[in-house]
């Protein structure tokens, strides 16, 4: 190339990578202020219980009516449910996958976990409900309820568990792993006692995370028993309303300008909880791995 | 005893990696034995080809096949300059500061729920894309692909990043002292040698893309039609199981969904393979 061309090619990579940047920065800020803008005079006690006291409605006293309360609390039991069940047998796996696996057995076994980790959440959800068909053939009156759901979700993070854990364990140093060895300690000792607490931070942020998804996920949940109106879960086998399947149902089935500015309210609200997160995993680690945003 | 329970606890960690690899054969089983006459006598890729029409007896899903492909491609064509230039820009020409808060709103992005994508897309980019076109009803192709391109480029740009950081920096620094300038650096020394990366993030936000529900579903219109134009409603594999309410549980129509499950399954874990194949990023390269 002559030095003119290049001159301007040059130009022309500097141009084209300060607009891409300023491009995706734009559009980022137009979808935030766009619901800000809109959904700003929403905002308020009302919003979450309707015409409820709020303490009432936390203390389940009185049912909330026009309020964002029952998908608030479906939403967080929904993540409690999931969560308790995804994080021992994820973080066990990946102790394993770092600590016992054979180089062979983890080729296979991150395989497995690599392509669970890239299946769709709806198909997931998909599998959900087959799973709940099951049940219903053997238990009369069984339905998707949130106890499927849950049991879905703890499918859809398992990988990030899994994968979260082995990396932070297989991140620490020869020299601190074989220290409390050389000193006596059993392979077990050595894991619970040292290698577990180095890599904490590492699995906390993958937790967080998951909680994440769990809270935002709406393709998993409405195959699996989320539903516009079910009022505060009062059982596991119960059909129960979530924040984000409700976002999905105004946004198609608003009836009236209140509904809609609802819909524009739960979802600055479920924002703020992903913000929340990312903000707290953040801190839980600095400098966060990639790993950890490794999504399909 | 202390060699018995060092041998329980490995046996319970077996079990526990054991069950969540047997999840993904899992899900695989049920999706078949759930499509399973679908799949009988090679039926499954006659329906791959054939239009939907449950009311002659048809079942096929080329519409929603050719809804993802659709929109999961344009999707990408929209994400991958831009991705490429945030990448170029957090790699070699963002000042210091900026492009540290622009990595970390990167990160943020990856994290922000699909349906408040879908949700901003039905009240501002629909009505937009409507009025710009002023034909139909702005649910379309188009609109789709436009907010996917946006929730996959965060994916694509973390992918490409990590391919240009893995460039052995002796290349860069020997570049940059025969005097070729940042840019040139970049196109002629870290762009060829980070094409691992590039493929992996490609890979990637494809499978995102794909993978994606509430977007499809909530702007691209839903129209059992393959699309002819930017402008015409589409239904993709994910939002033609959304939608599913057969009350039935053994007609065709229920069975088909297993069918696009099996598909969409399949797709992805092919992604899955080919970026291992690859190798994952800078695995070999990072710690030259």
């Amino acid at each position: 190339m002559s030095e003119k061309a290049l001159k301007w090619t040059d130009r022309a990579v500097v141009v084209f990578a300060w607009s891409s940047a300023i491009i995706l920065i734009c559009a980022l800020f137009l979808l935030i202020g766009s619901l800000l803008k809109n959904g700003w005079q929403t905002l308020g006690l009302d919003l979450i219980f309707g015409n409820a006291p709020p303490l009432d409605a936390i203390l389940l006293k009185r049912r909330v009516f026009g309020g964002l309360f029952p998908a608030i609390a479906g939403t967080l039991l929904l993540v409690v449910l999931s969560v308790s069940l995804a994080v021992p047998i994820g973080v066990c796996a990946g102790v394993y996958m770092s600590e016992y696996a054979s180089a062979g057995l983890r080729r296979i076994l991150g395989l497995c976990f690599d392509i669970l980790a890239g299946v769709p959440s709806i198909v997931v959800g998909l599998f959900g409900f087959s799973g709940a068909i099951i049940l219903h053939r053997i238990f009369d009156g069984f339905r998707p309820c949130l106890a499927v759901s849950a049991a879905s979700l703890a499918i859809l993070v398992l990988p990030y568990l899994v994968r979260t854990t082995q990396t932070s364990m297989q991140g620490i140093s020869p020299g601190l792993r074989i220290t409390a060895l050389a000193l006596g300690a059993s392979k077990m000792q050595n894991i619970v006692y040292v290698l577990l607490p180095r890599s904490m931070s590492g699995i906390l942020s993958g937790i967080v995370l998951a909680i994440g998804r769990c809270a935002e996920d709406t393709a998993v949940i409405m195959l699996t028993g989320v539903v516009a109106t079910a009022g505060v879960p009062g059982s596991l086998f119960g059909q129960y309303e979530a924040l984000p399947f409700y976002i999905y149902y105004i946004s198609s089935q608003y009836t009236d300008q209140a509904e809609l500015m609802t819909g524009y309210g739960a979802s600055i609200i479920l924002l703020c909880v992903c913000l929340a997160l990312f903000l707290i995993a953040l801190g839980v680690r600095k400098g966060l791995s990639h790993q950890v945003f490794y999504r399909i | 005893m202390m060699i018995n329970r060092d041998k329980t606890f490995k046996t319970a960690l077996f079990i526990c990696a054991a069950a969540s690899a047997l999840a993904t054969l899992l899900i695989f089983g049920f999706l078949l034995v759930f499509g399973l006459p679908l799949f009988k006598g090679g039926q499954f890729f006659l329906l791959l080809g054939r239009p939907w029409a449950p009311g002659q007896g048809m079942y096929g899903f080329l519409p929603m096949i050719a809804g993802t492909a659709a929109i999961s491609l344009l999707s990408l064509v929209v994400a991958f300059p831009i991705s490429l230039g945030v990448s170029f820009f957090l790699h070699s020409l963002a000042p210091a500061a900026l492009g540290k808060i622009l990595k970390r709103l990167v990160q943020f992005m990856t994290g922000v729920p699909t349906v408040i994508y879908g949700f901003i897309g039905v009240f501002l980019l629909v009505p937009l894309i409507r009025e710009m076109f002023e034909n139909g009803s702005g649910m379309c192709v188009l609109s789709a692909s436009l907010m996917l391109g946006l929730l996959i480029s965060p994916t694509m740009i973390l992918f490409f990043s990590d391919g240009f950081a893995a460039v052995d920096k002796k290349y860069i620094q020997a570049a940059r002292a025969l005097g070729a300038t940042r840019v040139q650096t970049l196109l002629f020394v870290v762009l060829p040698n980070a094409w691992r990366g590039l493929m992996t993030g490609l890979i990637m936000a494809l499978g995102r893309a794909m993978g994606d529900t509430l977007i499809a579903l909530m702007i691209a219109g839903n129209a059992v039609n393959v699309p002819s134009s930017l402008l015409d409603p589409a239904r993709t594999l994910t939002s033609h199981i959304a939608l599913v309410s057969a009350a039935d549980y053994h007609s065709m129509e229920f069975k088909s969904i297993f069918a696009c499950g099996v598909t969409l399954y399949l797709l992805n874990a092919a992604a899955v393979i080919a970026i291992r194949r690859f190798g994952a990023v800078g695995k070999d390269k990072a710690h030259v």
